[in-house]
């Protein structure tokens, strides 16, 4: 006779165990931004209706000269998309065209500033007139969005010298894709201002 | 699709563990009890409007002392009334039907239903919660200025909001103080909204599609992105309105205002601009708070019935819809703003519509409990009352969607018992289904049915006594918004109003049981297994409470969907039953 004994049940396959040290996963990062500008454009899509319904809605709208600084500030931002995909490019990234882009992204912003004394210097303040208002507005929003990107780009700095190689290099995509939309937004922007305002 | 990974280490000390913790699970609860501190706030401020709209002139004892100025002698001012109504709504509709569905049980049970490990970014996921406090406090020291809360509704209506002090009390600091607590609280859902949506999307574990996501993960991830989208309006308009009080600009405030005999000193702004702005945000803010309920009891219900949902994919469909739409209705708000007619014609449209894809949805909840054997449970019969509820209020909807019956009852009690039924009540159903439902997995330990079920019944009973009558002095003219009924045609409609404030009074006092079995089984309640409802989504795969990681060490691998109930002859997950398959178990 045979004894037929039942094999004990096979343990469940081992499941790599994380270790508390691990990053997330480049993916998030690069959704997150995503995500984000998703919501950003919403908000200046908000705005945009605001304006539109607002410039119609009497004819307090005060017609005025944008500062000429601005057609400069916007081919500083656009540059410091190209000088930060082609530090991308670089293998490692290039550090030195990293710095460009957060000279050229502080340098807009300054610019900016110097746009607002040039508004004020001509009486127009926030409160003048629905249009400087709007003005004053689109901005501010934009250069605080902006500084973000200046500290997304810094964080991802910091990445590429603690983490070098892909983790590094997803970060500064995810600060990347997030710069170029700021410089889409502004060009937006600027249309926008340049035949409402 | 990314195996979740832990990226921050398991915190040590009372504040990192408990206070400002990083772990989705501490945060959802950080969440739930903000919202039972707001909704104990709310349901008090309610009653002081109640007890005076039945009996205006007698005083209310304390209240003299707590509100000098609002309520002398107890008795409480006309505009004192309007100010309780702002806060009253204001903390509802964001501090506690936002907070507590989405917010509270998203976090804590999203990352686990999908088989991760945490948030995508566990520190913005922190910092959205202490921002929501903030907010919550900025909101609620407006009851300690000077001039008190604000007074516009939890809409603000602009001049009304936009003019500053001249418009009353309230309407200075208070209503600056809210308008900054509302810019505070889109900043937190924003975010919130963000980590919701790429969790879903990038940390899912291994074997869960999307076709296998739980109809809870679902619900809180369509609430996410109708959340991102309204309140990136709600935040410009929120910004716009504090330029108008604080900086002099003039985005809704027309020329030639005069309040208070003062001519102000703004010109040519739009006040229908806020009500657009607001609107837009405001009609999918219905839906962010009851879609995570249409989650929790799609989720819940189907345990107790031992049935999977009946259609899961039509019910996901059709959340789809209702996202879509919501965002083509928010004209049916603004039907009395003097729009045109056409306009009005074509808001009315998708608010019709809107009401197919949720009648599929009760259909489907009805369906699924139609021949089911239901285990009448305290979850279960919060979910019945949530179909029931929300049935009712729905069903006043499709009045007030035609423009020239809305015109007659939009400003009638009618509208307050239609919002309050199939928002209000129903949301907060769904968040007593869940409480009641994920307790044990919470706490590990099992609420008192008993309780439960006396806190269901006269819940139940009670919320139609302050409601159902609503509707009918609403049709019969009795306008909302007003302190007290002394018009001649109103007066017959008090003894309507003392039988309502009575019932609000019991319905409030059978909470206290609710809030004892909470205390009471915290700590003394029966200790929960892991799995006590016999449920199939990953929650249940883990202890009770899980562990920091959610899976100690060992993420879960999802071989089939989220609701295999009513398998014959299978064995559980956990071993144990004969009709349910767990999400987890091996695949055969």
């Amino acid at each position: 006779m045979t004894t037929v004994v039942a094999r004990p049940p096979a343990p469940p396959p081992a499941v790599p165990t994380p270790t508390a040290t691990e990053r997330p996963q480049p993916k998030p990062a690069r959704t997150g931004v995503l995500v984000g500008i998703a919501a950003i454009s919403m908000s200046f899509a908000a705005f945009t209706s605001a304006l539109v319904v607002r410039q119609g809605a009497s004819p307090d709208w005060q017609h005025f000269r944008l500062p000429t600084i601005l057609y400069f500030n916007t081919l500083l931002l656009v540059a410091s998309s190209f000088t930060l995909e082609t530090c991308r490019r670089r293998q490692p990234p290039g550090r030195p065209w990293l710095y460009l882009t957060l000279a050229f992204g502080l340098l807009f912003v300054l610019g900016q500033v110097l746009a607002w004394r040039n508004l004020a210097g001509q009486g127009l303040f926030l409160a003048t007139s629905p249009s400087s208002a709007f003005f004053y507005i689109f901005t501010a929003l934009h250069g605080l969005h902006l500084l973000g990107g200046v500290a997304g780009l810094l964080y991802a700095l910091h990445r590429l010298n603690r983490a070098p190689g892909p983790a590094g290099a997803a970060t500064l995509g995810a600060a990347a894709l997030y710069w170029h939309f700021m410089a889409v937004l502004w060009l937006y922007l600027l249309a926008l201002l340049a035949l409402r305002i | 699709m990314t195996s979740a990974v832990h990226h921050h280490a398991a915190p040590r000390g009372f504040l990192r563990t408990h206070v400002f913790s990083v772990d989705h699970k501490v945060i959802g609860r950080q969440y739930l009890d903000l919202a039972l501190v707001a909704v104990v706030t709310g349901m008090v401020l309610s009653w002081l409007m109640r007890l005076h709209l039945a009996w205006p002139e007698t005083p209310i004892p304390g209240l003299g002392k707590l509100s000098p100025n609002g309520a002398a002698g107890g008795v409480i001012t006309p505009e004192y009334y309007l100010s309780l109504m702002t806060m009253h709504g204001t903390i509802m509709v964001f501090f506690v039907l936002t907070t507590a569905p989405f917010a509270g049980f998203g976090n804590y049970f999203l990352p686990i239903q999908i088989g991760a490990e945490d948030m995508a970014f566990p520190r913005i996921n922190m910092m959205s919660f202490w921002v929501t406090l903030v907010a919550f406090l900025v909101l609620i020291s407006a009851f300690f200025v000077s001039d008190g809360p604000a007074l516009s509704g939890w809409t603000a209506y602009a001049p009304l909001s936009a003019v500053g002090k001249d418009a009353g009390p309230g309407q200075g600091t208070g209503q600056t103080l809210w308008a900054v607590s509302i810019a505070l609280f889109c900043v937190a859902q924003l975010l919130g909204s963000l980590n919701f949506i790429v969790t879903t999307l990038d940390l899912r574990a291994k074997g869960m599609s999307l076709a296998r996501m739980p109809l809870s993960t679902w619900a809180w991830f369509i609430t996410a992105v109708i959340g991102l989208i309204a309140f990136a309006v709600l935040m410009p308009a929120c910004i716009l309105l504090l330029l108008d009080r604080l900086a002099g600009t003039s985005f809704f405030i027309p020329a030639g205002l005069v309040i208070s005999d003062r001519l102000q000193p703004h010109s040519g702004g739009s006040p229908l601009l806020w009500q657009h702005l607001f609107w837009f945000f405001g009609h999918p803010e219905v839906y962010i708070a009851i879609l995570p309920g249409f989650g929790i009891i799609s989720h819940v219900l189907p345990a107790f019935a031992r049935k999977p949902l009946l259609g899961p994919r039509v019910f996901i469909v059709c959340l789809i819809a209702i996202a879509f739409l919501s965002y083509t209705v928010w004209g049916h708000h603004m039907f009395l703003s003097g729009m045109n007619p056409f306009s009005a014609t074509l808001f009315s449209v998708p608010t019709l519509i809107i009401t197919i894809p949720a009648t599929i949805v009760t259909l489907l909840w009805i369906g699924t409990v139609y021949g089911a054997k239901l285990r009448l449970a305290t979850p279960a019969l919060f979910c019945l009352g949530f179909i029931s509820v929300f049935v009712s209020g729905g069903i006043s909807g499709f009045f007030l969607a035609q423009p020239s019956i809305d015109t007659y009852l939009h400003g009638t009690y009618f509208v307050v018992g239609h919002f309050h039924f199939v928002m209000g009540v129903a949301a907060m159903f769904g968040i007593f289904a869940g409480i009641y439902f994920w307790f044990p997995k919470m706490f590990g330990r099992m609420m008192s049915e008993t309780l439960g079920k006396w806190h269901f019944w006269l819940t139940f009973i009670g919320v139609y006594g302050v409601f159902m009558p609503m509707h009918f002095i609403g049709l019969a003219g009795n306008v909302r918004r007003y302190a007290a009924f002394t018009d001649d045609y109103l007066k017959p409609l008090v003894p309507v109003h003392k039988f309502m404030t009575i019932a609000a009074l019991l319905t409030g006092a059978a909470q206290l049981i609710f809030l004892f079995n909470l205390i009471r089984s915290r700590i003394r309640g029966a200790r929960a297994t892991d799995n006590p409802w016999q449920a199939t989504t990953l929650e249940w795969s883990t202890a009770s409470p899980p562990p920091f990681d959610n899976f100690g060490g060992r993420p879960p691998v999802v071989a089939r969907g989220p609701q295999e109930y009513g398998a014959s002859g299978a064995a559980g997950g956990d071993g144990g039953s004969d009709d349910y398959v767990m999400q987890a178990a091996p695949d055969r």
